[in-house]
């Protein structure tokens, strides 16, 4: 497919391209990211990359800002062969990116992270006011709401966002990337994102929009270049084709969409939690409110919500990373309310963060090291306080194995070094694979792709059908309406809504949600 | 060869070797500036002058692998110990308060000097875990309590201070049996003596529990993801407090090597030792690494006594100071130099497989 593209370019009625990236070849230690990848973006189109994580789809957009330097294969801006040897030639091309992890300053206010760098000065002095009025005109012109005043750190990310958005347009960018620009926005923050992208193109604007959820590449994109294993596997009119053509160009087999399982069978309860409430950090109201519910052997509970709705504090309280001021929690028969987090872990609970780089990794540890991070004194890794590396190292391997988990080196790979669905794979593996007796899992396939997230599904209803009881908060309506034999909605701090979902309609949940309807749940 | 290349020991080794190299280049330009004619002499003299006193190199690089070992040791756990000094200090106090109070022998001395630093360390890390206060701004007034605490201790205890009152009494004429054995090693230099052995087991410990057992796995984890280890049941607090608590008595074991000694008559001077921050330069130089403290502190040690020789080439004090200082600094540049050498190696590996 890759020679067929190629001769089209070459064609009489030649297409306008505003960037072409043309035989790109970057390699790392041990994996080879990119191997001769051609990507064509024309004038004003929305060009989506798919791929799976680990597929190259990062490095190669790093390549194109400037941040790697390929061993071998030429970028073309309009035509011209251009270099690209950092950021700063990237945006002198005219070529913005909204990374999929923002990189703002969290401590200024957003007007200061839109203008950082390019700051319009008179004699030295910012002339903030001129430059505000520039920004607001943009944030007017696009809809991007935002708060110029507001500190990065205590704004929403659909914001934060909005904020890099607007840094590319204030930077008059013709080319946009944005990386997974909605594996962190709400339902509703989608549909905005993708009007504004819409937007953009109908300007003349050339948008790359990487992503691996299909429903929104074949909403928003006009054409789509796949990606798998650092490979080209193909370029698609996303007209022309279907998310099931795509889903398997992008996994190499066809993939499962729906979640598989039989009804579950729950016997006796595993949590339950009584009257939990947490005070906010934030404000001066509870952050959770008198939350009861139960989890028994043998199900998967979602507590499903927008995000703020207090899911996070509730589960940092439950896993003992925060304190409740009252409530009480008993698991197994234990009450563990107060309880410390390595007696949670022992007593059989498994817990899969929210953000797996603060909490879920020590990211400057091996993936070996990780992998043993609330295990490493078991007798198993340690005598007399001495770790038995042997034993690590096979024990590694054994999970390595067992769930597929790449990386370039092995065991001993930096876990910083490997892909976000990789680092994914290693907390589930760390976590199921300790046998728990209660699985808590919050947002497990948060910006993976439809082979991980097939597979973690699979782990999960595995786990259930083994006995385990699952929490699971999602944010994702697909996953939620999936995944889960209950659902719970939160909505500010307090438990509103208990489903079937096989009862009921996503609209139904959706006013619950946004806090439209609530019943009282009887436990 | 090409796996010693991507070896990462090697490389920091390497890098260590380079940035020392680039440091003497540098302090040789400072030797012309300031008198050009006797730079050479003067550059022969500092590089010389420690292979023939060798045993007075490592008898000052007792009390340096210590605190160096004790800003090391805090650094692995996220900690920044600025306060080697006062917890040096309290060492040697506490040791020569029992070596000349209590006329104890000199293991029980040592014990105390543990002690001493122990407690002065374990201040900061309380604040730490407990209030939240940095441990900078901690251990910085712990120095300076630590010194004026010392001045007052020791002066209030005539039959600790020697005839002249501004020092304590040498320990040959006060209390012989605290001065550490010297177990033949006086033949390298009269004050050289088993502290350099212990020095050197204490820093192969070190290296042994940070990289080998589990306290060590944790303390690691602490220092590189804080939110992390507590995810995973690590008690990230204890560990802050108990590795202060380390780091203080390595410190303070460092007092009271220096001062257990027939010659260390500690000076009542209302100023803070400057041997806590040559342990910052000890540990940076050697990247924290438990072992590179040996070698560092050694080197630093060589350094010091080099700029002493110096003056005989007509250089001030100050200005062997200022070049050693300069030396030092651009060898802690060793991090920076590392990325350069994993490029270059990489560049020369591509072009081997291009060939």
């Amino acid at each position: 497919m890759a020679e067929s593209d190629l001769a089209n370019a070459k064609l009489p009625d030649q297409e306008d391209y505003a960037i072409e990236m043309l035989n790109i070849t970057k390699k790392f230690p041990g994996i080879i990211a990119n191997d001769n990848i051609t990507l064509q973006l024309k004038r004003g189109e929305i060009h989506a990359l798919l791929g799976e994580n680990g597929a190259g789809k990062s490095t190669l957009m790093s390549v194109l800002f400037g941040l790697y330097q390929p061993e071998e294969g030429i970028i073309k801006k309009d035509g011209k062969v251009v270099q690209v040897r950092n950021p700063n030639d990237a945006t002198a091309l005219h070529i913005g990116m909204v990374h999929q992890h923002f990189k703002l300053v969290e401590c200024f206010t957003v007007l200061d992270n839109i203008i950082l760098g390019v700051e319009t000065t008179k004699m030295g002095v910012l002339q903030k006011a001129e430059t505000r009025k520039k920004v607001m005109a943009l944030s007017e012109k696009y809809g991007l709401r935002i708060d110029p005043d507001a500190k990065i750190e205590d704004i929403s990310v659909g914001m934060q966002q909005r904020v890099e958005i607007l840094k590319m347009l204030y930077r008059d960018n013709e080319i946009l990337i944005f990386d997974e620009p909605t594996a962190v926005l709400t339902p509703q923050e989608i549909d905005e994102l993708m009007e504004i992208m819409r937007n953009f193109k109908a300007e003349g604007k050339s948008i790359l929009f990487i992503s691996h959820k299909l429903s929104e590449i074949m909403a928003v994109s006009d054409r789509c270049t796949v990606l798998r294993k650092g490979k080209y596997i193909g370029t698609v009119n996303t007209c022309d084709t279907t998310v099931e053509e795509l889903s398997s160009m992008m996994v190499g087999r066809s993939v499962q969409m729906k979640v598989e399982k039989e009804d579950a069978k729950p016997t006796d309860v595993v949590l339950e939690v009584e009257g939990v409430t947490v005070p906010s950090k934030i404000h001066k109201n509870n952050a959770v409110q008198n939350v009861s519910f139960k989890v028994r052997r043998g199900e998967i509970v979602c507590l499903a919500g927008i995000e703020g709705n207090g899911q996070t504090q509730f589960i940092h309280a439950l896993t003992g990373l925060d304190s409740v001021s009252s409530g009480k929690i008993t698991m197994c028969g234990q009450d563990i309310t107060h309880a410390s987090i390595r007696k949670r872990s022992e007593l059989g609970m498994s817990h899969i963060p929210e953000d797996r780089h603060k909490h879920g990794l020590i990211l400057d540890f091996s993936l070996e090291q990780n992998l043993v991070l609330q295990r490493f004194r078991d007798p198993e890794f340690q005598k007399a306080g001495f770790i038995n590396f042997g034993a690590v190292r096979k024990y590694a391997e054994k999970l390595i194995d067992k769930f597929d988990i790449r990386s370039g080196q092995g065991p001993i790979t930096t876990a910083r070094a490997m892909s976000g669905g990789n680092q994914q794979k290693a907390i589930v593996a760390r976590e199921i694979d300790k046998g728990p007796e209660l699985l808590v899992a919050v947002q497990p396939t948060r910006g993976l792709d439809v082979g991980a997230i097939e597979y973690i599904h699979k782990q999960i209803v595995a786990e259930r059908d083994r006995g385990v009881a699952v929490l699971l908060v999602s944010l994702e309506l697909d996953e939620v309406m999936d995944l889960p034999d209950r659902i719970l909605v939160m909505y500010e701090g307090e438990i509103v809504g208990e489903f079937d979902p096989k009862q009921v309609t996503v609209e139904e949940l959706g006013l619950y949600m946004a806090g439209a309807k609530r019943m009282e749940v009887a436990e | 060869m090409s796996r010693l290349k991507s070896n990462p020991g090697f490389i920091s080794i390497l890098a260590s070797l380079a940035s020392i190299v680039i440091g003497l280049l540098f302090g040789f330009i400072l030797l012309l500036v300031l008198n050009a004619k006797n730079a050479p002499a003067g550059m022969a003299n500092m590089l010389t002058n420690g292979i023939k006193d060798m045993g007075n190199v490592l008898y000052n690089a007792i009390p340096l692998i210590m605190v160096g070992l004790s800003v090391a040791f805090a650094f692995k756990v996220g900690c920044f110990n600025i306060g080697a000094s006062g917890q040096y200090t309290m060492g040697a106090v506490f040791a020569l308060f029992c070596a000349l109070k209590w006329q104890l022998p000199w293991y029980v001395c040592l014990l105390a000097a543990i002690l001493g630093g122990a407690v002065w360390g374990m201040f900061p890390g309380l604040f730490k875990s407990l209030f939240n206060v940095n441990e900078v701004i901690t251990s910085i007034m712990m120095n300076w309590i630590g010194m004026n605490v010392s001045v007052l201790w020791v002066s209030n205890f005539s039959q600790m201070l020697a005839p002249n009152p501004d020092r304590t009494m040498a320990l040959d004429a006060g209390n012989p049996s605290a001065i550490l054995p010297k177990a033949g090693l006086d033949s390298l230099y009269s004050y050289l003596n088993i502290g350099i052995i212990i020095a050197v087991i204490v820093a192969v410990i070190m290296w042994v529990i940070i990289a080998k057992t589990t306290f060590g796995y944790e303390l690691r984890a602490c220092g590189l993801n804080k939110n992390g280890a507590i995810y995973a049941g690590i008690n990230a607090k204890r560990n802050v407090v108990l590795s202060m608590v380390i780091a203080g008595a390595l410190a303070g074991l460092g007092g009271g090597l220096y001062y257990l000694t027939g010659g260390g008559q500690f000076k009542l001077e209302k100023e803070i030792l400057p041997m806590g921050f040559n342990g910052i330069s000890v540990a940076l130089l050697a990247n924290s690494h438990p072992i590179g403290c040996i070698f560092s502190a050694i080197f630093i040690s060589y350094l010091k006594l080099g700029g002493i020789a110096m003056q005989s080439q007509g250089y001030a004090t100050e200005a062997t100071d200022i070049v050693t200082a300069v030396i030092i600094y651009l060898a802690a540049f060793s991090l920076l130099l590392r990325l350069t050498i994993i490029k270059f190696f990489g560049k020369e590996k591509k072009e081997v497989a291009k060939q």
